[in-house]
This record gives structure tokens, sequence and C-alpha cells, in this order.
């Protein structure tokens, strides 16, 4: 099981209060994580990635462990602490509101 | 956002942000709780779009539109400016987008599909954005003709179709911008908002960047009815529930500075169709008023006498139950309002 924390405006869209759990068919990276969450919460496709090349939206940034890793290839294996749950994956909209 | 005209419990909103993108939220109970068409469990109803209400994809290659600095531009999808619901069924509902485009949905806005006929017009490379983006900000429905929408886009101008959107003319002959290389030309016109009245369809008023016009044949023809207004720059017109003559229309200074002439907010209301126009002011400040009135933040109730409300860039929203003669703010304090739209719900 993988623990999920969404920001805020994210909870609210897809009714959730807390962090989120998914389970993976197969081993713990970006892109299997944001296929579980989309295949779970629909209403969250076309938000976090873009619908068709899957690209992350700019002011969207994932963290894991402490390390932003936003930039690093969808499709690299992540820590064991997320893959067992005991640290969550981290999802953030950029401070950038002013 | 928007109510359906057949179903008011029926509304649509459209969500953008720089974060998370476009979103579309739904309600069928006139507003208390809001969804996303297609959103919720991942339990697939056969048939229904999941997770696609945000989905808006150019049909084909999109193509290349003018940018403002004379070069081509992709044309690439950024918000939904505007959303119409049909005039005969709830789940048939209209997407006015950024960069300039058309969509509608028939499965009450869980999917949307281009109606491409618009954008693919030859005129399109010659599309601009305004200072707003290019957006399609306005869309007319005709009840008395379905096959007729007429929709308007900043800066390309007027177009209608008159086959149900499969293909699209420019109507933008009487309309002069000196603002731009040909002030007569084809397209390229910044048109801020078209008003009908449903008795009347082939009557429009447009706010135009600058200038009121009025067109009697459709919008084939227009000529301007900016007459005595203190400034005929402005966003917002409408149109009387009643009475198809009398308009209405909020002076702002110039393109450069976005805040009434004077600092006086002034409603100015022609009962003539346009050129002789007199200035409401009771119940609206009448010094140092700094707002604007934004293109989609005017609207008329069907009660009678008529009620005309407008929000601002300030955050309030002004109420006349009285076609305009007195105003008094119902909401303050809001941030800028973008949208204002009443139901008629007796």
């Amino acid at each position: 099981m993988i623990r999920v924390v969404l920001p805020h405006h994210l909870r609210t869209l897809a009714h959730v209060d807390d962090e989120i759990h998914v389970d993976l068919n197969s081993s713990a990276t970006v892109r299997a994580i944001i296929d579980a969450i989309e295949e779970k919460y629909p209403v969250l496709r076309g938000t976090i990635r873009d619908h068709e090349t899957k690209k992350r939206r700019p002011l969207v940034r994932f963290f894991a462990c402490g390390e932003d890793i936003s930039h690093e290839p969808p499709d690299t294996p992540l820590p064991d602490s997320i893959a067992k749950g005991t640290e969550p994956f981290f999802i953030m909209g950029a401070i950038a509101g002013g | 956002m928007k109510g359906s005209p057949v179903d008011p419990e029926r509304l649509y909103a459209s969500q953008t942000s720089a974060w998370f993108g476009q979103i579309i939220q739904r309600s069928d109970d006139g507003g208390k709780s809001w969804n996303t068409p297609g959103g919720g469990p991942a339990i697939n109803p056969q048939g229904m779009s999941m997770g696609e209400s945000n989905k808006f994809v150019y049909d084909g290659v999109p193509g290349t539109h003018q940018w403002y600095d004379g070069t081509q531009h992709p044309w690439e999808f950024k918000r939904v400016w505007h959303l119409e619901p049909s005039l005969d069924d709830p789940n048939h509902v209209y997407a006015g987008v950024e960069d300039a485009a058309l969509f509608q949905s028939k499965d009450g806005g869980a999917s949307w599909q281009e109606l491409s006929g618009l954008r693919k017009h030859d005129t399109g490379p010659k599309w601009q954005p305004g200072a707003g983006g290019m957006c399609l900000h306005t869309i007319l429905l005709d009840q008395k003709n379905p096959a007729r929408i007429s929709v308007a886009i900043s800066a390309a101008g007027a177009f209608r179709s008159d086959d149900g959107g499969k293909t699209w003319k420019p109507i933008n002959r009487g309309l002069h911008s000196q603002y731009i290389p040909d002030p007569l030309a084809e397209v390229g016109h910044c048109v801020h908002r078209i008003a009908m009245h449903p008795s009347r369809p082939n009557t429009l008023f447009m706010q135009k960047h600058w200038d009121v016009m009025r067109s009697d044949d459709a919008g084939d023809s227009w000529r301007e009815v900016s007459g005595n207004l203190p400034s005929d720059f402005g966003f917002p017109i409408d149109v009387h529930a009643h009475e198809p003559e009398t308009i209405y229309v909020v002076p702002i200074k110039s393109d450069s500075e976005h805040f009434p002439p004077d600092g006086k907010l002034r409603v100015y209301r022609s009962r003539t169709g346009g050129n002789e126009w007199e200035e409401l002011t009771k119940g609206l400040p009448q010094r140092d008023c700094y707002v604007n009135v934004l293109r989609d933040a005017m609207s008329v109730d069907s009660l009678d006498p008529c009620g005309i409300y407008f929000g601002t860039t300030g955050g309030q929203v002004y109420a006349s139950a009285d076609g305009g003669d007195s105003w008094n703010p119902i909401v303050r304090d809001l941030p800028a309002v973008l949208s204002v739209e009443v139901q008629t719900l007796c």
C-alpha cells in the first residue's frame, strides 16, 4: 500500500479528508502511483499531469523522503519506505500564489 | 457559470487555476452540491466517460494562429471562458475556450468534443489574442432557429453558423477598429460581448473594445450606436427581459485605464436600442471608484419590472429591481467578480 498526500485543492476535488492509499501491481514509481491515483479517483485526471502527454503540470511537484523528485524520469524506482508505506509520497502545488 | 434554461436545478461552472488546470463542475440540485461530471468513484457505468470533464482536445492537428508579435503560434488549450447550456436539453452544453474554439458536451459535461469548423475557418491563422488571451467568450443560441449559433472571440471578431456549428462565417462587416492595420478587416476585431433578446434573434448588440454596435440582420452588417456615451469602451452589454430595445452598458475609461470615467460607476441605459443613453447612478458610487466590470459579469432576470445585476472587480455585486433606476449592493468584499448569472425561480 502506498500512502499519498494530495494538495488541499485536490483533496477537496476528490472528496477525501486525509492522505489517500493506493495499491500497485508493479514496482513503486511516480508513473505507477499517478496511474493508480487516476484509476481510483478519475476526477483527478488532468489535474496532476496532462491527459494526453502525461507530462507533470508545471506547478505540481513530487516529493519522496524529503527530496524533490519532480524532474526524475517517471519510471525511476522510489525508495523502499515509499513502496512499503512507511513514508507518504507527497504531491504538492507550487507556492506561487503570491 | 450558467444554469440550464430547461432545468433550473442543473448548473454548470468552470474553474481554472495555474496549478491544476481546468475543472468543470456541475450541480443537479440548484447549487446545493457540486460534482465533477464523470469524476466519481472508479466504477464506470456503461458508456459514461470517466475523468474527462476537463479534457479539451482540439480536433486533428491544431495548427497556428497569430501571436502578439505577429508570428504564428500553436493553438493551446488554456481554459474555459464561458459555458452555455442548450435551450432544450440539460445534458447538452457548449463551452467557449481559450485558445479560441467551441466545444460541446452531450453527456452533461462528462466529455467534450470540438465543433472544429470554427477554428478551422480559413481566417484562423489571422486570429490573435486580446490582452486577456484569445478567448471565445460569447455563445448565442437562437430558440427560433436551432441550427443557428453565434459566437464572439477576442480578438478575432464575431462568427455565425447556420448549420448547427459545422460551418462558420465571420460576421464583422461594419466594425471599424482603428487599432488594427486594416480597420475594416474581415477578422481581427476585439469584440468584448454580444447580447440578444430571445424574441428578436436577428437583433444583436455588441460592446466592442471601443464602440457599441448594433445589427438587425443577425450580424451580417453592423452600425455604431455609441451615441452620447461618455466612453464607448467597456465589457458587458445586456438587454432588458421585456423590452427588446432597452439595453445596458457600463462605460470604462479606456483600454489601458480599466475604471469608470471620472471615478463614477455609472450604468448607461438606452431605451431606443442605442444612440440615446441615460446615466443610471442612484445607489452606485459617484466618486473615487476605480473598479472594472468584466464581460460575463452582467445579467438580467425575467421578473416584472426587470432586475439587472452586475459584479465588479472590487468584489461588489449591484442589483436593480426597477430596470436600472436604482441600485443596491447585494454582496460586497468578494474577490473580483468574473461571472454573474441569474435564475428566476418563481
